[in-house]
């Protein structure tokens, strides 16, 4: 094992922490001021990651694939809160867990209808194409890089407008008080929808800047959903801070887990078996360190203090 | 004289700088209603906090049934038989009166583990809760789930839950709240009956159901008792009337 | 006798008479369509133990069906190959073993999974059994041994004495008498002493506690028992199938069993059953009409959630009702 291949796994692991703090910023949001578990936000990300394939193909652009999938993330995150979501804040966690389950099978099974079976593929941009020397010899793909970039810049940007905006203020007084936000003269339906398609927005961002990585296919959002929320159960839901943490420590625990594991393991067993030992302990690490978390911090690192 | 069921002795308890008990001594003697009235602010619920166990005292003792509770948790006091009734809720609001008050004869025998005998048709269970219900007046409307009770029945309900679980002495805190003033009657009614049953320490804004229940009343002015004695004791006391009485003629 | 009663009482003679019929005309599929509907009645009865009775949403039963249905494929390979399993033990091809080691792996399991999401609440309990239903599933998918991603066919549907499991008409009867077995446990459960503190702290939590009854080990003895319930219905399920995979370990089928039992009508005793036959139904129907079925399913979940959430017992049988 050199020093070189460790720093390329430390890195693909926050390429996927960034990317799972785009998810769970938005789950985490949603959940802290409007209350409500949206299982539908892995869909929000298929769709930004199929607009962006699609528009890319039209056009010729990624850039221009990039801006359709925030913008069309955030058009069917508000259709979606309008139609259906605002129905369900008053109701218990179990009808939102049903309603946004069912908002699934509608999301995928649609995309599947109108884009067929097949996957897409989503080059990656010219400019961001290439790699990049790292100490030690070895190159690491230059997108990677970006996408880790790109990610820390929403992550400020996030920041400041939550910190700093007029509705960045909102959506704090929003996680605090409901009655009095009303009483403010806020108009909080319209708060609601606007944080909604922000958060599907941060979803359909992280969908296209994945897409060209790896295919884009129905069903694709899934997966990194059940990791978001991991992320925000160990970070506090409701967190943002959490949030961010959380997904860090979930990116590079799994990267890494899946890479030392099954070395560690030749230390005591035949490589065969060690692969087997170390691969299956590796695909179960995150959960394991999310229940030891648990069993000391029952409501995660970062609960928020109202809840 | 019969030993006090509840004695408190010297309570303290400070909120910085604020002395929200302020050497408070006050009891409970069998068979009676003793009254605990005062106004806003002079910190009749932080002292009915400190008695059932959601707030530590700073010092000062608090026995009951001869013993020091005062070191004690919630529950422990209520197995003790120290039985507060909350404002409004049942301990399952979709079951019937019979059943919540099953319930609270199940807990009392400690035997939630079994799976198989229908609860319904368990005598052990069903004829005390039946017998609690008919002290309390509720017999006819055992059946009727306990959200569609009336206020007033779900209080007696409450208290035939107390009773059940073995109270030997009730805290009450502000029972005629939210009463229309037929309800306030029949609860007059009620508690007065009570009080052969476990006696009542009664926190109450409500001076006509005080001045008709109570043997005895204590004054609380900013965490100080300032008078106890008899009805008309604390109608005569001039630093009572002053104090608080005055603010009501 | 209630409406509800009644109901039951149909749904009950329906699900028997209809597979007795498709014999008689000698139409196999319905008899598997008919044991689908019981199985997967039964996991979500297992199911609405802990939820409807409880109150505790679990998202992640599936883990249990998987290892019910993993007990019965690992043990019927073992069996038919004759490697000892561990310890020395072997396998087996007797379904009554295969039950009892399903459901003690699968109650042993529901102990740990609970102990530590019952320490939590609300949106957190969801999640969490989410995430542990999909660390067995990653398990699954990544332990080679048994199939892993592409799963495990058991060959020769397992052994029941006196009864010959390969005839579909044989194997119905006997998902049937274990879903009113089952059913009947859950009716007794309801109604007993452990029901009563279950149903109570669902309702009202704190107050429970400070009666002294505590709600953690009356919810965690319910969710492991639960468990067992479901992990019988994998068992069966990979029998049915005669084929185990990872996807009877997915959040899909976590998902899926919760819907069954608000299709049917949460917290009641026939719930899972209507649910269970409603969606097979609904699945079988659309399927034949469309291949996109699951669009329309989505669609017919969404109004029941949003517009008629007593489920389909809820609506013919009218408000549920508790002694």
């Amino acid at each position: 094992m050199t020093f070189a291949l460790a720093l390329e796994q430390l890195l693909n692991g926050l390429q996927l922490g960034v990317m799972l703090f785009l998810m769970a910023a938005g789950l985490t949001l949603i959940f802290g001021v409007m209350g409500l578990i949206n299982l539908a936000h892995g869909s929000l990300y298929m769709v930004g990651a199929f607009a962006c394939a699609t528009v890319a193909a039209w056009t010729g652009s990624f850039w221009l694939g990039l801006f359709a999938s925030l913008a069309c993330a955030a058009a069917a995150g508000a259709i979606v809160e309008l139609l259906v979501i605002r129905r369900l804040y008053d109701r218990d966690h179990l009808d939102q867990v049903l309603a946004t389950f069912a908002l699934i099978l509608i999301f995928s099974e649609g995309t599947r209808w109108m884009f067929g079976s097949f996957p897409l593929y989503l080059d990656i941009p010219p400019l961001l194409q290439g790699a990049v020397p790292l100490p030690g010899g070895t190159q690491y793909p230059l997108y990677r890089l970006a996408i880790i970039a790109a990610g820390a810049l929403v992550a400020f940007a996030l920041y400041l407008l939550i910190s700093r905006t007029r509705l960045g203020i909102r959506i704090r007084a929003g996680e605090s008080d409901r009655e009095m936000i009303g009483a403010l003269g806020v108009d909080i339906r319209t708060l609601y929808t606007v944080v909604f398609a922000l958060g599907a927005a941060l979803a359909g961002f992280a969908g296209a800047m994945v897409g060209a990585l790896q295919s884009v296919q129905v069903g694709m959002g899934e997966p990194v959903l059940i990791l978001a929320f991991v992320v925000i159960v160990i970070g506090g839901i409701g967190s943002i801070k959490g949030a961010l943490l959380g997904a860090l420590l979930v990116g590079v625990v799994d990267t890494m887990g899946r890479f030392l594991l099954p070395k560690l393991f030749v230390l005591f067993v035949p490589p065969s078996q060690a692969g087997m030992i170390g691969g299956a302990l590796a695909s179960m690490l995150i959960y394991i360190v999310m229940a030891l978390i648990l069993a000391v911090k029952p409501r995660g690192l970062f609960p928020p203090a109202h809840a | 004289m019969v030993e006090p069921v509840l004695q408190i002795s010297d309570l303290v308890k400070s909120f910085g700088a604020l002395r929200a008990t302020d050497g408070v001594t006050l009891d409970l003697h069998p068979g009676e209603i003793h009254a605990l009235i005062g106004p806003n602010g002079a910190g009749k619920s932080t002292l009915i906090h400190q008695i059932c166990g959601t707030v530590r005292q700073d010092s000062g003792t608090i026995r009951f049934a001869g013993q020091d509770i005062g070191g004690l948790g919630v529950a422990e006091r209520a197995q003790r038989g120290l039985g507060r009734t909350f404002q409004v809720s049942s301990l399952a609001p979709e079951f019937s009166a019979l059943r919540n008050v099953m319930l609270a004869v199940q807990a009392k025998q400690g035997s939630s583990f079994r799976f198989f005998k229908p609860a319904m048709l368990d005598r052990s269970l069903t004829e005390p809760a039946m017998t609690v219900l008919d002290r309390v007046g509720l017999a006819e409307r055992a059946r009727i789930p306990a959200s569609e009770l009336s206020h007033g029945e779900r209080r007696q309900l409450e208290i035939a839950i107390a009773l059940a679980l073995g109270s030997r002495a009730f805290l009450l805190d502000e029972p005629m709240a939210g009463m229309g003033p037929e309800g306030s009657k029949t609860l007059t009614r009620f508690l007065d009956r009570l009080r052969q049953e476990a006696p009542i320490l009664l926190v109450e804004h409500d001076m006509d159901a005080v001045f008709a229940l109570a043997d005895r009343i204590s004054v609380l002015v900013y965490g100080r008792i300032i008078a106890t004695g008899t009805v008309e004791d604390i109608r005569r006391d001039p630093a009572v009337r002053s104090a608080y009485l005055g603010d009501h003629d | 006798m209630s409406r509800e009663t009644v109901v039951n009482f149909i749904l009950a003679a329906l699900l028997l008479a209809v597979p007795l019929l498709a014999n008689a005309v000698g139409q196999p599929f319905y008899i598997t369509l008919a044991t689908r509907i019981a199985i997967l009645a039964l996991a979500a009865t297992g199911l609405n133990l802990a939820l409807g009775l409880g109150g505790l949403v679990s998202f992640g039963h599936a883990a249990f069906f998987g290892i019910g249905g993993y007990a019965a494929g690992i043990l019927a390979t073992h069996g038919f190959s004759g490697e000892p399993l561990v310890f020395g033990l072997s396998g087996t091809n007797q379904m009554l073993v295969i039950w009892i080691v399903a459901a003690v792996t699968a109650g042993l399991a529901g102990l740990a999974i609970g102990a530590i999401s019952l320490r939590t609440s609300g949106v957190y309990f969801i999640m969490i059994t989410l995430a542990f239903a999909q660390m067995v599933y990653y398990f699954a998918v990544s332990w080679p041994a048994y199939g892993g991603e592409d799963g495990l066919s058991i060959l020769v549907r397992n052994q029941f004495p006196g009864v010959s499991t390969m005839r579909p008409l044989s194997f119905f009867l006997i998902c049937y008498v274990v879903l009113l077995a089952a059913i009947g446990l859950f009716a007794l459960i309801r109604a007993s002493r452990f029901g009563s503190a279950l149903q109570a702290a669902r309702q009202n939590p704190v107050r429970v506690a400070t009666v002294g009854i505590r709600p953690f080990r009356i919810r965690l003895t319910a969710f492991a028992i639960s468990a067992m319930m479901t992990a019988l219905a994998g068992a069966l399920f990979a029998d049915l199938n005669r084929f185990v995979s990872p996807s009877m370990l997915s959040w899909h089928m976590s998902g899926e069993l919760i819907v069954l039992i608000i299709l049917g009508g949460t917290g009641r005793l026939f719930g899972p059953l209507a649910g269970a036959a409603l969606y097979v139904i609904i699945e079988y129907a659309l399927g034949g009409i469309t291949e996109r079925w699951q669009f329309f399913l989505g669609l017919i979940l969404l109004g029941v959630v949003l517009f008629a959430r007593g489920g389909l017992l809820g609506f013919i049988a009218g408000k549920a009702r508790h002694g």
